[in-house]
């Protein structure tokens, strides 16, 4: 099992989410973050003091795997989440050692 | 402070009872005609001038009985006619009672939204609860003897106690209320209004003060700064330029320079400030500065980012004020009439042309126009016209609002890296600059070739016949502003460094990083 983290432009939240219904995720988790990568930030005026802000507003997906479907995901994300201006993203794939359903108890790759 | 609060009002109380007891309104003794003007056209070399004023109450003479008629003194050559004491008119009670209202909406919530959205969400309480806590001790404390020691016959330079507790204003055994007077003989309205509206002004004066150290100050600490500074600063300052004993009594040149030598300093120097220019904006910007420097720069002031938490709620304050300050500067002319009215579109004229000209200006200098811009131009262009709006015409007017935005623009941004103070609501920038540059301008623009009231000469009844000088009125002006200044600076001085000792001024390091509103006051404005 693995669990896919991507973070991606907010605005591409729904299309990514749509990608990976199609091929069979069912569940995502979505947090707001904030970061930058290569992207600059911009900076804001309030009369005469001026903010450089680097942190942009960036939304982070994760979502939960079977081995088997890793690499469609992986591609189902880059499709719908790329713009290809700066400031698409990364994703980051992580081994999962333990997956468990809270409501039935089921684990593994039947929890998922 | 609580001790402090006692002392004041317990002395204030008993000179009150030691003086007089009940120094309730007599029978006025001379008609307040206008046909009274005499025949001589010696025109007096220092005429009676036309200010926002206050009028005046002093408990012996001017005031009337509702219920008396009062005999007519005669001259030899005009008839005179037996006019009953003058009754309030309803429309300009109704004006001020509203007025009242307007400047009350200026402090809660305009100036508190205006100041609050500036800071960090960490500090939004502290910012509303002292703005709302100074409005509410001012008033108790104007009540109790500010308005008094402010607008009651004294020296030249404060009053005295005889309106302590507002005795004497209503006997309720005649039946009787006193009145205030006006700027037109004979016209006057209730003096509990004048005295409620005067309220306003002292205590908006006095929460505008903190803007400068926002973020940082002890709230105790901020509470007996401001006790002691109104009590020292506003309500001298108040005296000096607004004081005097009204039009009614002015009949000659005799009477013309027997009332004038009993009104405040200033005003009798020819001094212009309708509705507070040098007594509101200067004074208060003086006393903000002097704390910033006092206080210090806020922890990691330059290198953390301390933007603005809510500039949605900056505009609705910004809003707010605009719409109230047409009861401060219109109401200045106490009456519902072409003066109030002249006020009236100069407010509204000359901050949308500094709205305007502060939105231009940064959209050239700095690339883009922005809402604080828009907001503070706004602001820049109220304070400047606040002295002028009942003296000036529109183009005056316009051409203040427009000056206003552009100067105070630099007031923000150059002169306050010149100063090196952390004003962290650029109090001085804007209430300071624009206080200052309006105060000078209105000696400009009050000219009659330059489309404005000129003096007024209240033994004529009309304008006055003298050339009007601008030089020497901008000198005039210039000695007020001056005098302001020094005399703000120097209470505040001794204020600050008083309560400093007592109290401290600034919170702990770490108080002031976790913010005030949690630390200061155990709440939070947002849970997020």
């Amino acid at each position: 099992m693995k669990l896919i983290t991507a973070i991606i432009k907010p605005f591409k939240l729904d299309e990514v989410r749509e990608a990976l219904s199609e091929i069979g995720v069912q569940g995502i988790t979505v947090t707001e973050v904030k970061g930058f990568g290569r992207q600059k930030g911009h900076t804001e005026l309030y009369r005469g003091a001026e903010y450089v802000v680097d942190f942009l507003p960036k939304t982070k997906i994760e979502a939960a795997v079977e081995d088997n479907i890793v690499e469609r995901a992986l591609e189902a994300i880059e499709n719908a989440a790329r713009t290809g201006k700066i400031g698409d993203g990364k994703i980051f794939v992580y081994s999962l050692e333990q997956v468990v359903r809270i409501r039935t108890g089921e684990t593994g790759n039947e929890a998922l | 402070m609580k001790t402090l609060f006692k002392i004041l009002a317990a002395s204030a109380c008993a000179f009150a009872i030691g003086q007089s007891a009940f120094a309730y309104a007599e029978p006025q003794t001379s008609p307040a005609s206008v046909a009274s003007a005499p025949v001589t056209t010696a025109a007096p070399s220092m005429a009676a001038v036309e200010t926002a004023s206050t009028p005046a109450i002093s408990a012996e003479t001017t005031s009337t009985s509702v219920t008396t008629a009062a005999p007519a003194a005669v001259t030899p050559t005009v008839a005179s006619t037996l006019t009953p004491a003058p009754t309030p008119n309803k429309g300009d009670t109704a004006w001020m009672l509203v007025a009242t209202l307007l400047v009350t909406m200026m402090a809660i919530p305009g100036l508190a939204l205006f100041y609050g959205g500036l800071v960090r969400a960490k500090n939004m309480l502290s910012v509303l609860l002292q703005v709302f806590m100074i409005f509410s001790v001012i008033i108790v404390l104007w009540c109790v003897y500010g308005y008094s020691l402010a607008f009651t016959e004294g020296s030249s330079f404060i009053g005295k106690f005889d309106r302590v507790l507002l005795q004497g204003i209503w006997d309720p055994v005649q039946a009787s209320f006193t009145t205030a007077a006006t700027f037109s003989k004979g016209v006057v309205i209730p003096e509990f209004v004048f005295a409620a509206f005067q309220a306003t002004f002292a205590a908006i004066t006095c929460a505008l003060i903190i803007g400068a150290f926002a973020e940082r100050a002890k709230f105790k600490a901020v509470l007996a700064f401001v006790v002691i500074w109104f009590t020292f600063s506003y309500l001298p300052i108040a005296h000096m330029v607004w004081f005097w004993t009204g039009p009614d009594a002015i009949k000659d040149a005799a009477t013309l320079a027997t009332e004038t030598a009993k009104a405040g300093f200033l005003f009798q120097m020819g001094a212009l400030d309708f509705a507070g220019g040098t007594v509101v904006h200067i004074n208060a910007a003086v006393a903000g500065l002097v704390g910033a420097f006092m206080i210090g720069k806020r922890v990691g002031y330059g290198k953390e980012a301390m933007a603005p938490h809510s500039l949605t709620m900056t505009m609705i304050g910004a809003s707010l004020l605009w719409v109230g300050w047409f009861g401060f500067n219109a109401g200045s002319a106490y009456e519902a009439n072409d003066i109030a009215a002249l006020a009236f579109i100069n407010t509204l004229l000359a901050t949308a042309a500094a709205t305007v000209s502060w939105v231009f200006g940064e959209w050239m200098t700095k690339g883009k126009p922005s809402m604080l811009g828009a907001a503070s131009g706004a602001v820049a262009g109220l304070v400047a016209i606040t002295p002028a709006c009942g003296f000036v015409g529109p183009m005056g007017g316009l051409l203040i609002g427009l000056a206003s935005g552009i100067v105070c623009l630099w007031g923000v941004n150059g002169l306050k890296r010149l100063l090196g103070a952390d004003d962290s609501l650029d109090v001085f920038g804007v209430h300071g600059v624009g206080g200052i540059l309006g105060a000078l301008l209105t000696g400009v623009f009050a000219s009659p070739s330059l489309g404005g009231q000129g003096i007024f000469d209240y033994v004529t009844n009309k304008m006055s016949a003298d050339v009007y000088s601008i030089a020497g009125q901008v000198t005039t002006q210039a000695t007020a502003v001056g005098v302001t200044i020094l005399w703000s600076a120097v209470v505040s001085v001794v204020a600050y460094k008083l309560v400093d000792m007592v109290i401290g001024l600034r919170v702990a390091e770490d108080e002031e990083r976790e913010g005030l509103d949690i630390t200061s006051h155990g709440e939070s404005a947002y849970h997020s």
